[in-house]
């Protein structure tokens, strides 16, 4: 079958299988959120930590809540790297140094897994499955929290509650997560990827590093975290060994972000003002789709960094689910992509990832966005703006705005002393336009959660491994502090009743209008760095 | 009640002269002194950019240098040209207002005799024909005439008088005849005009809360473009073409809204001059915005839908006078009336004008005492009046009760004393309400239309205005529980009211709307007063408080649709030298790096003078579905604001590279 058509096929077996996923999907979330009893071990789990499923909470106490949680979870993560020689399975990999243990607990618990370690040679298996695998789903459940207390905000009226964390955090773990990565896990060892609990097996009197891969690949992707057990990532055969896996693994990237806009249309009461999230969503995940796969067709070296297995098809939609998800994950090397290929993954990220985005942050993300959207709108049709029957005030777009600000701010400000260190040439693999495009695509990578690597980059000095650990840490907290904000203040509002003179958002109307805020932001805060970079060189 | 109709005169003769952008300009030089730009983040960047880029251009002067430091200022400066020329605008509309009050001095009940700026609340003063009114009041005792004109521009006087809904009266304006005893119920300074003095001239003028939410809008994308600009400067040492912070300094402003943020506050202060123009006051910019959101209008049936019962729609003869016979002598008696009433009469008739014979009769015109109306003719004594002036019996009692039992109003006509018959007079819809109600319904106003009728005849009216709903029957108390309820569906209210029982539900509504012939206590519970008395005024009101939102939106959005194009200017023009392949985005072929730069930097300078008639005039609004207006906002600013920056940067550049050491 020639490269084109394999492609098309592919595309059109994700969308069919994204589509007969969608409603069953984002129904059973929506019923998983509202629901009123619990399960027995939902049950267990609240006796045992004390906590009270009916006492709902403020946004502040449900802020404090992730908080807390995330802040435990970085300790955590920290001391268990750091005493690993004591833990089983560790295979005398001995205890991680202290900047990888900083950067790496901050990030899988945000949710990014960028990896600034090799896994086979520095984690055991002890360290991935009680640490790192861990926080691949709570970190998620947590992200879905967020995004449905958001959603709460606009559902509910004159209230300053929003549901309670530790449920809606206990819930998506244990009714979303936890069930589809367990058959997740059984496809794909079906399909060929390994699960072995062994360091490493015979292949041909040669040693190759293993672990338990499927039961993590699943999570990896299903969770829009990306972070491999096995360094090549979803290049490794043992990760991905074949185009089924292949796919399958690009549908679980992309399935809870997908079918969180019906899961939003749910909640609100109208399927349509899913749609339209969705629709938004697509139509920019589809031209980079194309910007990319055009561009790697037509580059000079098309197969370079790529496996052959997956060709440019397989690695352009993958490269484009990775970085328009917050997953991260990658099949092929982003680095050796074209100067626009590589360019389009970077600006996949560049959007803010909510197209589809991660996990919860993705549909907050865009609901932000679309807020900021409707205010201008609002202004533009001559009434105070509002969206979904809340009006967006002073203290909504200051929580908005505070949401937006907060990645280019930790991004720039990074990328930017980076680029000046005297060190960094060195840890570069190229000068000039392409190594400047490495710099911004490491911290565009942290700053938004994604956690893939351009790999053109060495960032295990002690400047980077602290610098991209905060552009984490504020990349994902500081955002989710003011979406709760956003929902406190959205919640406590009265309900604006729908008159002739609303502006309706379920149309293409709204679409375009929420499509061109979402790339106006990423082009005008990006384009003088990336006219020196991947401009540059897609311009040569 | 038959007063109230008159025609608001049109106020050409209050407009002041245009101030022009010449005579804001010193008041522009002098608003450059930082102070005056704390109020907007944006241009508190231009001006330290400005002041910046100063410093480099004395101590390293050369031209591009000196040009960009001259434009950037130039910006600063034309923002405040911008606000100079609405506050002076708004300054002679004060003006105006001011002369109203001219400092009058007020002779106290007590006899004393003080400065009108002395008096306190419950004050009586006592005011005789000739004098000015102190102060805004109630008449408590008396009646008098009293010339408004100051204040409404109306040049017929209105009689005012204790009790009732025509006790209010205004400072400013003049008794004409008799004398009256007026209770102040304003501190001096603090009554309306005074309040809109200070709201028009800019001086006490606070933002609204949609003003702050764009202006947070405004400064965060002030702090993305800060941070894009000054990360640039780390990404171009890397490139090894480090910047000049004159040309940094150049791209930040350009980048930041300076459009937007320049003209925000002459768009706000120029919306109140509008609503000045119109003759309504208010007593915050925050009302004027409610008006553009409200979702729905409560409006009086009579004089507002209505004309009233002022239009002969039947003849209905008594006893053995044929209808002909009633046609001709109510025609007759209505020759020489040019009431409302009379008019329609003798449209109703045929509309025969009075010929020559006709015309030597004697008119007898209507008087209180006799309450009626007519004409002397050839010894024949036609009248038509009132019903209660005319002593009636059966036939025609029986058809004056029902004609009243049905909502309208009877008119007696009858010749050398004995009845013919009578005129129904009804309630009849004025021209053109029923297209308005269906725009406000386009712009998703729905429309309660609140009579005193019963049922039946307020749903006939209702159905003929085409208003959405109707409140019969209605009770001050019956107007509050609507407002109520509508509003605990999350609707904003608008309501017009004169009445001293309206006081609460003006106080209740989100915009409340009191005439200026009301009382004093609808208008100090209402937000906003109507100088010319007009209830239909409320829907302008709504299309202003729209216009200022719309203004701003637009502005905005044309502003932030500017960047794209000045990057395409700016970036080639910084980093070819680096890249030569960037050369590429110089699709506007500008001649030098320089000349770029300033050709930018200048657009965005003169692209704020060019907006200022828009800014003050308000964008274009008709009342459309929020779809429609949307989308044909986005096309002309969005678009438009998309496409205008090339060419004009392009012409620009055509003249700036002809300059020595630029081109």
């Amino acid at each position: 079958m020639p490269p084109l058509a394999a492609g098309l096929l592919q595309v059109g077996i994700l969308f069919a299988a994204l589509a007969v996923a969608y409603r069953p999907l984002g129904d059973h979330m929506a019923r998983v959120y509202t629901a009123k009893g619990h399960l027995g071990l939902e049950r267990a789990v609240y006796r045992f930590a004390r906590i009270d499923p009916e006492a709902e909470q403020k946004w502040s106490t449900y802020a404090y809540g992730v908080l807390g949680f995330s802040f435990v979870g970085i300790v955590f993560l920290y001391i268990v790297q750091r005493l690993q020689s004591l833990l089983p399975f560790d295979f005398d990999r001995g205890n991680v140094g202290p900047g990888m243990a900083f950067n790496t607990a901050i990030s899988f618990v945000a949710n990014t897994n960028w990896q600034s370690y090799v896994p086979e040679v520095v984690m055991g298996h002890a360290v991935q499955m009680i640490g790192l695998t861990v926080q691949n789903f709570v970190s998620a459940a947590v992200g879905l929290a967020v995004a449905v207390a958001l959603v709460r905000g606009f559902v509910r009226h004159q209230t300053d509650r929003l549901g309670n964390f530790w449920v809606d955090l206990t819930r998506g773990t244990v009714r979303i997560l936890l069930p589809i990565a367990f058959i997740g896990a059984v496809v794909l060892v079906a399909l060929g990827v390994t699960m072995s609990l062994e360091s490493g097996v015979d292949v041909d009197g040669q040693v190759v590093a293993n672990a338990p891969v499927a039961s993590q690949e699943v999570i990896k992707a299903f969770g829009t975290n990306g972070g491999g057990v096995l360094n090549a990532n979803s290049a490794h055969p043992f990760e991905n060994p074949n185009e089924w896996t292949n796919l399958v693994e690009v549908f679980l990237i992309l399935v809870v972000p997908v079918a969180l806009t019906r899961t939003f249309g749910r909640l609100v009461g109208t399927a349509k003002q899913g749609h339209v999230l969705l629709g938004v969503m697509g139509v920019i995940w589809s031209a980079m789709l194309a910007v990319i796969w055009a561009a790697e067709a037509n580059g000079v070296r098309p197969l370079e960094g790529k496996e052959l297995r997956f060709g440019i098809p397989g690695s352009a939609i993958f490269a484009d689910a990775t970085t328009g998800t917050s997953t991260g994950a990658v099949n092929s090397l982003h680095d050796s992509y074209t100067g626009l290929g590589g360019g389009a993954a970077m600006l996949n990220m560049l959007f803010g990832e909510m197209t589809p985005g991660g996990v919860g942050t993705g549909l907050y993300g865009i609901l932000v966005m679309a807020v900021i959207a409707m205010f201008l709108a609002g202004l533009m049709v001559g009434r105070t703006p509002e969206y979904l029957g809340k009006k967006l005030g002073r203290r909504e777009v200051t929580a908005a705005a505070v949401s937006i600000l907060a990645m280019p701010t930790v991004l720039l400000v990074g990328a930017g002393i980076a680029a000046v260190l005297p060190g960094t040439p060195a840890a570069l693999n190229n000068p000039g336009e392409h190594g400047l495009s490495e710099i911004l695509y490491a911290y565009a990578s942290a700053s938004n959660n994604n956690g893939s690597a351009f790999a053109g980059i060495t960032a295990t000095s002690d400047w980077f491994q602290s610098s991209l650990g905060l552009c984490m840490l504020f990349g994902r907290f500081v955002p989710m502090i003011a979406v709760l904000a956003l929902a406190g203040s959205l919640a406590a509002q009265k309900k604006v009743p729908v008159t002739a003179g609303t502006l309706p958002t379920t149309g293409p109307l709204f679409a375009t209008l929420l499509t061109g805020a979402i790339v106006l932001v990423a082009a005008l805060t990006f384009v003088p760095a990336l006219a020196l970079g991947p401009i540059a060189e897609a311009l040569l | 009640m038959t007063a109230t109709l008159r025609k608001p005169a049109p106020r050409q003769d209050k407009t002041p002269a245009e101030p022009g952008i010449a005579a804001a300009l010193p008041e522009a030089v002098r608003k450059l002194h930082p102070r005056h730009q704390l109020r907007s983040p944006v241009m508190v960047v231009v001006w330290a950019g400005s002041a910046l880029v100063t410093v480099f251009a004395v101590t390293g002067p050369s031209v591009f240098t000196i040009a960009v430091a001259a434009w950037l200022w130039s910006t600063v400066l034309f923002a405040n040209l911008a606000e100079a020329v609405a506050e002076g605008r708004g300054k002679a509309q004060a003006e105006s207002l001011r002369r109203t009050k001219e400092d009058a001095v007020a002779r106290l009940a007590s006899g004393d005799v003080v400065p009108g700026t002395e008096l306190k609340i419950g004050d009586l003063v006592v005011v005789e024909a000739g004098e000015v009114i102190p102060g805004d009041g109630d008449v408590v005792e008396g009646i008098a005439t009293v010339d408004e004109s100051a204040i409404t521009g109306e040049s017929a006087p209105v009689i005012r008088e204790s009790g009732g809904d025509r006790c209010a009266v205004t400072g400013g304006t003049t008794v004409l005849s008799d004398r009256i005893v007026v209770r102040i119920t304003t501190r001096p300074g603090e009554s309306f005009v005074d309040r809109m003095i200070a709201l028009v001239e800019g001086a006490e003028r606070q933002k609204t809360p949609n003003e702050i939410a764009l202006t947070i809008l405004l400064s965060t994308l002030t702090i993305i473009f800060l941070l894009a600009v000054v990360a640039l400067q780390p990404f171009a040492i890397y490139s090894g073409g480090e910047q000049s912070v004159v040309v940094l300094t150049a791209l930040l402003v350009c980048l930041i809204p300076t459009t937007i943020g320049a003209l925000l506050s002459a768009i706000g202060i120029a919306g109140m001059d509008r609503l000045v123009r119109r003759n309504v006051l208010a007593t915050s910019g925050k009302a004027v915005e409610a008006a553009g959101d409200i979702d729905t209008l409560l409006l009086d049936k009579t004089g507002t839908i209505t004309w009233g019962n002022r239009h002969a729609t039947e003849f209905i003869p008594v006893g053995t006078t044929s209808h002909e016979t009633l046609v001709a002598a109510a025609r007759l008696a209505s020759l020489a009336d040019d009431t409302p009433e009379g008019r329609s009469i003798l449209e109703l008739a045929g509309g025969e004008p009075a010929d020559e014979h006709e015309k030597t009769g004697e008119f007898v015109p209507f008087t209180a005492q006799t309450r009626m109306s007519g004409i002397d003719l050839d010894g024949r004594v036609v009248r038509k009046g009132a019903a209660s002036a005319f002593e009636l019996t059966d036939p025609a009692r029986e058809v004056v009760d029902g004609i009243s039992a049905q909502g309208g109003t009877p008119l007696v006509v009858a010749e050398n004393g004995r009845v013919l018959g009578v005129v129904r007079l009804s309630d009849v819809v004025k021209p053109g309400m029923k297209e308005r109600f269906a725009e406000l319904r386009a712009m998703g106003i729905r429309t309660v239309m609140v009579t005193g009728d019963n049922p039946l005849t307020a749903k006939a009216i209702a159905a003929e205005a085409g208003v959405d709903d109707f409140l019969a029957e209605a009770k001050p108390e019956d107007k509050m529980a609507l407002i109520r309820k509508e509003q605990e569906g999350g609707r904003l209210v608008a309501m017009t009211g004169d009445g001293t029982n309206d006081a609460p539900a003006l106080a209740q509504a989100d915009v409340g709307v009191a005439m200026n012939t009301g009382t004093s206590a609808a208008k100090e519970a209402g937000n906003m007063v109507d100088l010319d008395s007009d209830p239909t005024k409320l829907i302008e009101i709504v299309e202003i408080g729209k216009q200022l939102l719309i203004t701003r939106g637009a502005l905005t959005t044309f502003s932030v649709a500017n960047d794209l194009a000045k990057y395409f200017a700016i970036l080639p023009a910084m980093f070819a030298a680096i890249y030569p392949a960037l050369d590429r985005l110089n699709v506007m072929h500008l001649a030098t790096p320089q000349s770029a730069i300033l050709s930018a930097v200048i657009f965005n300078a003169l692209v704020i003078v060019a907006l200022i008639p828009l800014a003050l005039r308000g964008v274009r609004y008709r009342p459309s579905s929020a779809s429609a207006l949307l989308r044909r906002n986005l096309l002309i600013y969005g678009l438009g604001g998309v496409v205008t920056p090339f060419a004009g940067i392009w012409l620009i550049d055509l003249f700036v590279r002809l300059i020595p050491g630029i081109g």
